[in-house]
């Protein structure tokens, strides 16, 4: 399709995905729910990077039985899977330290896990 | 878990290890590469692990396996980078010549598996690091979290 | 105190956010000097069809060895936080 949008809806998108992401981050307590809220700007992220590489009416940017047309740009597709797999490996990490951090304490809690005991 | 569970993972599973296999060999010529495989072949890992339970998967596929694996991968991939070392680091020294060395006709062409230079040999040891480390950070938080503790 | 400061940090990241998103490129013409010469020459240099691929791997190969050690040490630290701790003998 090559009507072009009033006003940029993906961009609009990523707004709203980070500014909800802060939202949570500066307000929640619950150690699950902050992780949930950095997931959730990893994925703003993302969407933001693959959208800024769109052009109208554009094919995927493969040689193998390609149709007519001009092709999206490949180097932001690049960089999002390189951002994905280091989402998922800062996601792992944050999830195995806050089972150490259960089973060292007893609590979820971000605010009663800030004093260093021995 | 049920009988249902399992009859339906026995037929499942390989059928997901060949498809994650065919993504990362096909890297050059269609979309996916040795990233998207690799976290195909992990998924199916996750699948025998919630099927089957995790304390008795580690009876045969211990985690120090999958860490052999992933460092294998790791050492294929900088060795290929470290060949072109003649004109720059990670130059594709294999464009031209006699392994993986066809030339693709400019434009829209049937894919040849045959083309590529390094680029398949990089995408084989990838693939095998991504599914080395996502399988071992699955199977190790699966164990920690049915109390079981994991051997030296 | 506290919540007055988080109300105007969320006030102004939220404005600033909305603000660049109507100030960027119009949705579907970006600028791509760079992209249109990789799309050219990318199956006469690098010899494969998938332009992504070539991308990840000879054009900017740096950022995939980088993202190879992130990975690397993620899945170190992980294993080793769940490590059994043995006794120390005395």
């Amino acid at each position: 399709m090559t009507v072009g949008l009033p006003f940029n809806i993906p961009f609009l998108a990523v707004a709203a995905l980070i500014s909800i992401s802060f939202i949570i981050i500066l307000t929640q307590r619950n150690l699950i729910k902050l992780v949930m809220g950095i997931v959730i700007m990893q994925a703003g992220v993302n969407l933001f990077l693959v959208s800024l590489g769109y052009r109208t009416g554009g094919i995927v940017p493969i040689f193998t039985h390609a149709p007519e047309g001009a092709m999206v740009l490949p180097v932001p597709q690049a960089l999002t899977l390189t951002s994905i797999v280091i989402g998922v490996a800062c996601t792992a990490l944050m999830l195995s330290l806050i089972v150490l951090t259960y089973r060292h304490t007893g609590d979820t809690d971000a605010e009663k896990s800030r004093i260093l005991k021995g | 878990m049920s009988k249902i569970v399992r009859t339906m993972s026995n037929i499942l599973i390989p059928l997901v290890f060949i498809f994650g296999l065919y993504i990362i060999l096909h890297g050059h010529i269609s979309p996916g590469g040795g990233f998207q495989g690799g976290a195909v072949f992990a998924s199916g890992v996750a699948m025998i692990i919630v099927a089957f339970g995790s304390a008795s998967v580690q009876k045969r596929l211990k985690e120090h396996h999958l860490s052999v694996l992933e460092s294998a991968g790791a050492l294929i991939f900088i060795g290929l980078a470290f060949g072109g070392l003649a004109t720059i680091f990670f130059f594709n020294f294999l464009a031209g010549s006699a392994v993986f060395g066809n030339i693709p006709p400019s434009g829209s062409n049937p894919g040849d598996l045959w083309t590529g230079g390094v680029i398949p040999l990089m995408n084989i040891g990838v693939g095998l690091k991504v599914l080395g480390g996502l399988s071992a950070i699955v199977l190790v938080m699966a164990l920690a979290s049915s109390g079981i503790e994991v051997e030296e | 105190m506290r919540r007055a400061a988080v109300a105007i940090s969320l006030v102004v990241i939220i404005g600033l956010l909305v603000a660049a998103a109507f100030l960027i490129h119009p949705f579907g013409q970006p600028p791509s000097q760079m992209d249109d010469y990789m799309i050219e020459n990318s199956q006469a240099e690098t010899g494969t069809n998938n332009v992504v691929a070539a991308v990840l791997f000879d054009y900017r190969g740096f950022d995939t060895l980088g993202e190879a050690t992130v990975l690397f040490t993620a899945v170190t630290g992980v294993v080793m936080l769940f490590r059994a701790v043995k006794k120390r003998e005395s």
